[in-house]
């Protein structure tokens, strides 16, 4: 059975849909419009070492690598407590894991919103046990603490998967050598656990560095990210030739990261989620 | 004690990971425009939604796109995964492999660069670009849903059909459609469940006056909390949330029909797109 030729008009739809326009976005990236009509350029490459631009993707780098790391450091007890066998309930804890990802990110954010205003739930809590106020809504750790709210699950996920496909008979045999907890933690679960950890670094950094929703709902505006960034050069200050190299670089380095994960964490372990 | 505490930790994980949805659906039922306080049960805020026209139209724009994409996703997606079941070697890896562009890249670039397309070749922006968007990542999970079914499907049935007298339609109808069914209708409803809950493609390839809902949610959520964006946000997480668990259910009776854990088809489930990416789907169907 060969039906090859239905797939004709997908072939012109990914062409047209899918490759040209990534063909647009390197063009846009490598040219410049002047008087004497389009020349190339490298303008929009060397753009990104102005110091204000820096700061942007430092900023973007340093909030995702903060929420990065707290999310391992919640995260990695989460699953390890999941992946004991003698956990009762254990694929409704699993399931209650997923379902916050399935509600809109816009929403999920926007729900802190409520809790972190100046007069929302949360001082209103703070108020009645008379302690003092927080007030973090549009600040750095507000950003933070959004992705750490959206992303938490994509580290808890494949740490979980790995840890639970760890042979007891491996620890058993350990402990039966003489091991204690941390001896056997530190020289067996953990390092066989690293792939798990690896993904997840990479699932929660990824769209940590990409997100332009969240700095814009919880950090006011005032704490741009390459995301916004992006969207600043083609909706505000209308600088496509930079928003373009901007995306060519990030698309680069997402699916290089991907590949080398994906060979990484080897064909059958993909990336745990599943 | 041990015990104990590592129950304390998850109740304490779990707890941060629900209440912001508990307290966004309570509040939308809250009779007080103050946030904090609570100002007894109402359904003002959804009274109100009913006469909002920005709101409705919207909605409308929401539904009418995720229908139509869905579709359209459905029918292209199909035939290219059984168009592409036949490929082989090297250029199968290239296609394939660019089938998964718009899964990986971040939700911005996908949008950036349609957006650069459509004015590109002069398509005004508005609701057919964002139609347009919305089938253009779509089709990629349609192929995934239905690859899988084809691989397990006994190429020998058809063979037998045609040797049988069977027409090739005929017997596509009557053999091939009732066995890779499972997998379209799996693939429409995520293509539907996408389309709604997009939000980052739609604001870059959308034109001035069409908005969807996240749009709506968007732009309203910028200037501060306000409680028919509560009542919004609880009906679409409601559809979205049911919508999901349908899909599931298909995937997991499916599965246990198989006797097996299907793959591909809980992959595509479980990955769903969110904070603008939609990489986590990768390495299947090669």
């Amino acid at each position: 059975m060969s039906h090859k030729w239905a797939a004709s008009p997908y072939l012109v739809w990914m062409a047209l849909f899918i490759v040209v326009p990534i063909i647009l976005v390197g063009y846009w990236s490598l040219t410049v419009k002047t008087d004497a009509g389009t020349q190339f350029t490298t303008e929009n490459f060397r753009q990104f070492f102005n110091p204000v631009h820096l700061k942007v993707l430092f900023r973007s780098l340093e909030l995702a690598l903060i929420a990065t790391a707290v999310c391992f450091v919640l995260g990695y007890p989460l699953a390890y407590i999941l992946a004991r066998n003698n956990l009762r309930h254990k694929n409704t804890l699993i399931m209650l894991l997923v379902v916050p990802m399935w509600m809109n990110f816009l929403l999920r954010t926007y729900a802190w919103l409520t809790i972190l205003e100046k007069n929302g739930v949360l001082n209103t809590i703070l108020r009645w046990l008379s302690l003092p106020e927080i007030n973090i809504l549009y600040t750095k750790t507000a950003v933070v603490l959004g992705m750490v709210y959206n992303f938490l699950p994509f580290m808890v996920l494949p740490i979980y998967s790995v840890l639970s496909k760890i042979d007891p008979s491996i620890v058993e045999a350990a402990e039966d050598l003489g091991a204690d907890w941390v001896t056997v933690f530190r020289k067996i679960i953990f390092p066989l656990s690293l792939p798990g950890v690896f993904s997840g670094i990479a699932m929660v950094f990824m769209p940590s560095v990409t997100t332009f929703v969240i700095s814009k709902l919880l950090g006011g505006g005032h704490y741009s990210l390459i995301g916004n960034l992006i969207e600043d050069q083609f909706r505000l200050v209308d600088d496509w030739g930079f928003g373009s190299a901007i995306s060519l670089v990030m698309m680069a380095l997402i699916l290089v990261s991907m590949a080398l994960m994906s060979k990484f964490a080897g064909e059958d372990r993909g990336l745990g989620l599943w | 004690m041990v015990k104990f505490l590592k129950r304390c930790y998850a109740a304490v994980v779990y707890a941060f990971l629900y209440a912001p949805i508990l307290i966004l659906v309570l509040y939308s039922f809250n009779d007080s425009k103050s946030r904090g306080a609570w100002g007894g049960f109402t359904l003002r805020w959804y009274n109100e939604l009913l006469h909002n026209r920005e709101i409705l139209s919207s909605l409308y724009n929401t539904i009418l796109i995720a229908v139509l994409s869905a579709a359209v996703a459905t029918v292209i997606g199909t035939a290219a995964a059984i168009g592409l079941h036949g490929w082989r070697g090297y250029k199968r890896t290239i296609i394939m492999n660019i089938t998964y562009i718009p899964v990986l890249n971040p939700d911005i670039v996908t949008g950036v660069s349609l957006m650069l397309l459509f004015v590109f070749i002069r398509i005004p922006l508005g609701f057919m670009t964002m139609l347009l968007a919305h089938i253009t990542f779509n089709i990629p999970y349609v192929i995934l849903s239905v690859l899988p079914k084809l691989k397990q499907l006994d190429s020998y049935l058809y063979e037998a059909a045609l040797d049988l007298g069977a027409t090739p339609w005929y017997a596509f109808k009557k053999v091939i459609l009732p066995e890779i069914m499972p997998g379209i209708i799996t693939g429409l409803l995520l293509a539907f469940t996408l389309s709604i809950d997009d939000f980052v493609i739609s604001f870059f390839t959308t034109g001035p006056g069409v908005t969807n809902l996240s749009i709506t949610v968007f732009s309203r959520a910028r200037k501060g909390v306000n409680p028919t964006i509560n009542a919004v946000s609880t009906l679409m997480f409601l559809a979205v949330l049911v919508l999901l668990v349908i899909v599931n259910m298909r995937v997991s009776k499916e599965n246990q029909r198989r006797g097996k854990r299907n793959h591909e088809q809980k992959t595509i489930v479980r990955n769903r797109r969110f904070g603008g990416t939609r990489r986590h789907l990768h390495n299947h169907a090669r």
